[in-house]
């Protein structure tokens, strides 16, 4: 298989873990969007030699995972799989800040690298939320919210679309370099000339496909509205976990639970 | 409703590089036919079938579907008629779930709740998929996802349903399935395909297209028993029709 098909089939199955049997697949999925956004905002709202502060905040990946039932291998390979750009974002913040912020046993730490430990944090923790947002109500349930909540509809198209066709394009693609592959058995990859022809093969033969779906669409009585049915239905469980976790992060954000937490043990132990 | 549900009259069409698909084809298809069209590669099939629901419109001549002229101002009308079921059922599946893809058409149509939900159920029913209905559609097999596909059109009612290559990609026991299907329904029937004996078993008359000219029409039995026709359409009589590679040829 190539890295693009296992790509493909890796975001394919992520909704399959999307249930109603557990008690966050019974949560309303606007409730759960609304409260990935306040987790987002809360985790990038912190400052950027913030770490520790940030580390209370997992609780709320971690309750998803085990109230939702999702496997954490899975969800460990996906984060993986993106990791390389949080890393190329942070890599060069302990080469160029060497602002001392104090040391940690032997260990002098400086603003790079909190820094860089507080971008790869913030990555874990804001990937993980969105993944486990759609594991947990699957992608189009989080596209029928987005559609109530009153996103415009020709993002929501476009993202039911993006997720319907990704598959069928990444078999494009893999199918275009296995043809490749297979007639230059001594080039590993294709030169930039060969490459250009490929890509432009891809690009006209995703162009014809769009055409041909758009007919099929039109056929249909398409008026540039898609109508998603989801019975949604706001309970007060629903209120409830909006509130309490919002509530989570403000008292987070605020509060330095860590230190508090730290200091509330010495203290037993002391 | 008019006596003659699809009709083209003298249609030319020319696609924009230049390419005359079309030469003047005329023929009038009745109420409740069941009518093959076959041809050579290029020889104009595709491009025929896209002028029924007005994808194309010709550059000359007329067509007319049930009691509309097909024109940009009556598009509407005559895609409500008339049920198309593309080559490739990922074209035709782009909703999240064959459920929704079964109820686009009905809720474009403006139904209520209640009877959009009937449609639904009756046309995944109808092709034997009521087991399909959550399931996301790159998930299904070849014959299922044709299944799927022919379901999201039956659910608009269509007078007329139209299919390219239903047949293809198929394993022959769900090409099996699909022709007791077909035949099963009692729609107008417009289907282009190179599987002749799906032609000879699905429908009783033939229209062969060759050059963008309607070089032959007539009963099936007739038009594909004609050896010295098929041969020069680069077409070849149905297996069935043709003489056993033991026995020697057919008398």
């Amino acid at each position: 298989m190539t890295r693009g098909h296992s790509l493909g089939t890796s975001v394919a199955h992520l909704d399959e873990y999307a249930s109603a049997e557990t008690p966050i697949g019974r949560i309303d999925p606007r409730a759960k969007l609304l409260t990935t956004i306040a987790f987002l905002v809360a985790v990038a709202s912190f400052g950027r030699y913030q770490v520790l502060s940030l580390v209370p905040l997992a609780l709320y990946p971690i309750a998803l995972i085990a109230l939702g039932d999702v496997p954490s291998g899975s969800l460990l390979w996906r984060l993986l799989l993106v990791s390389p750009f949080a890393l190329l974002i942070g890599a060069f913040n302990p080469l160029l800040d060497h602002t001392p912020l104090g040391t940690f046993g032997p260990v002098h730490v400086t603003g790079g690298w909190a820094s860089f430990a507080s971008i790869m944090l913030r990555f874990v923790l804001s990937v993980s939320a969105a993944l486990l947002l759609v594991a947990t109500t699957g992608f189009d349930a989080v596209c029928a919210a987005l559609a109530r909540l009153g996103v415009p509809r020709i993002l929501v198209v476009q993202l039911l679309f993006m997720h319907r066709y990704l598959f069928v394009l990444v078999e494009e693609v893999s199918r275009t370099s296995r043809a490749f592959a297979l007639r230059s058995p001594d080039r590993s990859r294709p030169s930039m000339r060969v490459a250009g022809t490929l890509l432009g093969q891809i690009l006209l033969r995703t162009l014809e496909r769009a055409q041909r779906v758009h007919s099929a669409m039109i056929c249909r009585g398409f008026d540039g509205e898609v109508r998603l049915r989801r019975e949604l239905r706001w309970r007060a469980a629903d209120t409830a976990f909006v509130a309490c976790w919002s509530a989570f992060f403000l008292l987070v954000r605020s509060h330095d639970l860590t230190r508090w937490l730290g200091t509330a043990i010495s203290g037993a132990i002391g | 409703m008019s006596h003659h549900l699809v009709a083209f009259e003298d249609v030319t069409f020319a696609y924009p590089d230049g390419t005359a698909a079309l030469r003047g084809v005329s023929f009038r298809i009745h109420h409740g036919e069941s009518v093959g069209l076959v041809g050579a590669n290029g020889a104009g099939k595709s491009t025929l079938l896209l002028h029924l629901p007005g994808i194309l419109l010709p550059s000359s001549g007329h067509v007319r579907v049930g009691d509309w002229p097909v024109t940009a101002k009556t598009l509407p009308q005559v895609r409500r008629s008339l049920g198309m079921v593309f080559q490739d059922p990922d074209d035709q599946l782009f909703m999240p779930t064959v459920g929704d893809d079964v109820a686009f058409g009905p809720l474009n149509l403006g139904l209520p709740s209640d009877e959009v939900e009937a449609r639904v159920a009756g046309a995944l029913e109808r092709v034997g998929a009521t087991h399909l209905r959550q399931r996301p559609p790159y998930k299904l097999s070849g014959g299922e996802k044709r299944a799927a596909a022919i379901a999201s059109v039956l659910s608009m009612s269509p007078d007329i349903l139209v299919m390219d290559e239903p047949s293809a990609n198929l394993d022959p026991a769900s090409r099996r399935r699909l022709i007791a299907l077909l035949r099963s329904f009692e729609h107008t029937k417009i289907v282009a395909t190179h599987d002749l004996d799906l032609v000879q078993d699905v429908c009783t008359r033939t229209i062969v297209l060759r050059d963008g000219r309607v070089a032959a029409d007539g009963p099936t039995a007739e038009v594909l028993g004609d050896d010295a026709l098929l041969g020069g359409c680069h077409l070849e009589r149905p297996l069935r029709m043709q003489g056993c590679p033991r026995c020697g040829p057919r008398k």
